[in-house]
């Protein structure tokens, strides 16, 4: 597989940076040429898991987020989200649906929601190290319309 | 956001993009008014929103709880497909009416 575009973002776990950081990936997606939809759908896998560093790894703490995308040959995008946080104990626990450690504002539906509006994803994590997660979409763009 | 209370209806139009960031004012605003206002019920109009994540779920639960605890329904409208499909994940339909 041919990578023919790539872009990194460094940003601070600041709550600011979730629209942020949605709104520059989803501008390197279009690059593309993808559907409104498929620019949505990477849009909010995008926001959950830059939500997750903030408000689970980092907390109230500071600490910087990772934003690796790149796009190669036949539209695949693939877009890894990481940080250096207090990591999760159990990988598979978390991801499952309505899984929270937070309070009454947080549905944990984070994970659910970045599976359902991607094509693949992983998560990679270690306690006091940090979390990675890679969203995969493959990018049928307009052309395939 | 824009509020109206009528006839023991409070009705919150939500605006914009509800992230994590977002959320927190919007649910603020609305406890605020339930507390003061005490409506028989409270609608959540989702039509003037342009992006929800999971957070759009959780200020739904939140305002539920809220709301329950001052013996307040719950409607939410005006969901496009895809936040719709966000909501039912949750399994909220079975405490909050939806239109
Ligand atoms: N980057 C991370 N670092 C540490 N813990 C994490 C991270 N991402 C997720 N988690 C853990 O996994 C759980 C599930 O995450 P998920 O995003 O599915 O739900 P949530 O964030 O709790 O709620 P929601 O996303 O619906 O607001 C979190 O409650 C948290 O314990
Ligand atoms: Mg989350």
């Amino acid at each position: 597989m041919q990578k023919i575009n790539f872009m990194k973002l460094t940003i601070p776990a600041k709550s600011v940076n979730e629209g942020f950081s949605r709104a520059a990936t989803a501008a390197f997606a279009a690059l593309a040429d993808p559907t409104v939809e498929e620019l949505s759908d990477v849009k909010t896998a995008v926001s959950e898991a830059v939500t997750n560093c903030i408000v689970h790894a980092y907390g109230e703490t500071d600490g910087l987020i990772y934003i690796d995308a790149a796009l190669y040959e036949g539209g695949t995008l693939k877009i890894r989200i990481k940080d250096r946080g207090c990591g999760i104990p159990d990988v598979a626990k978390a991801r499952e649906a309505l899984y929270t450690t937070a309070g009454d504002e947080r549905s944990g539906l984070g994970f659910t929601v970045m599976e359902s509006f991607s094509d693949k994803l992983s998560v990679r994590s270690a306690v006091g190290r940090g979390t990675a997660v890679t969203i995969t979409k493959f990018l049928k763009g307009k052309a395939a319309k | 956001m824009d509020i109206t209370n009528e006839n023991g209806i409070l009705t919150v139009y939500l605006t914009g993009e509800i992230d994590h960031h977002s959320a927190r004012a919007m649910r603020e605003r609305a406890d605020t008014e339930l507390v003061k206002r005490r409506p028989k019920t409270l609608i959540l109009d989702f039509s003037g929103v342009s992006f929800m994540d999971s957070s759009g779920v959780g200020l739904v639960m939140g305002r539920y709880k809220t709301a329950a605890a001052l013996g307040c329904g719950v409607q939410v409208r005006g969901l496009r497909p895809r936040d719709r499909r966000i909501m039912e994940l949750s399994g909220l339909k079975k405490l909050v009416a939806f239109q």
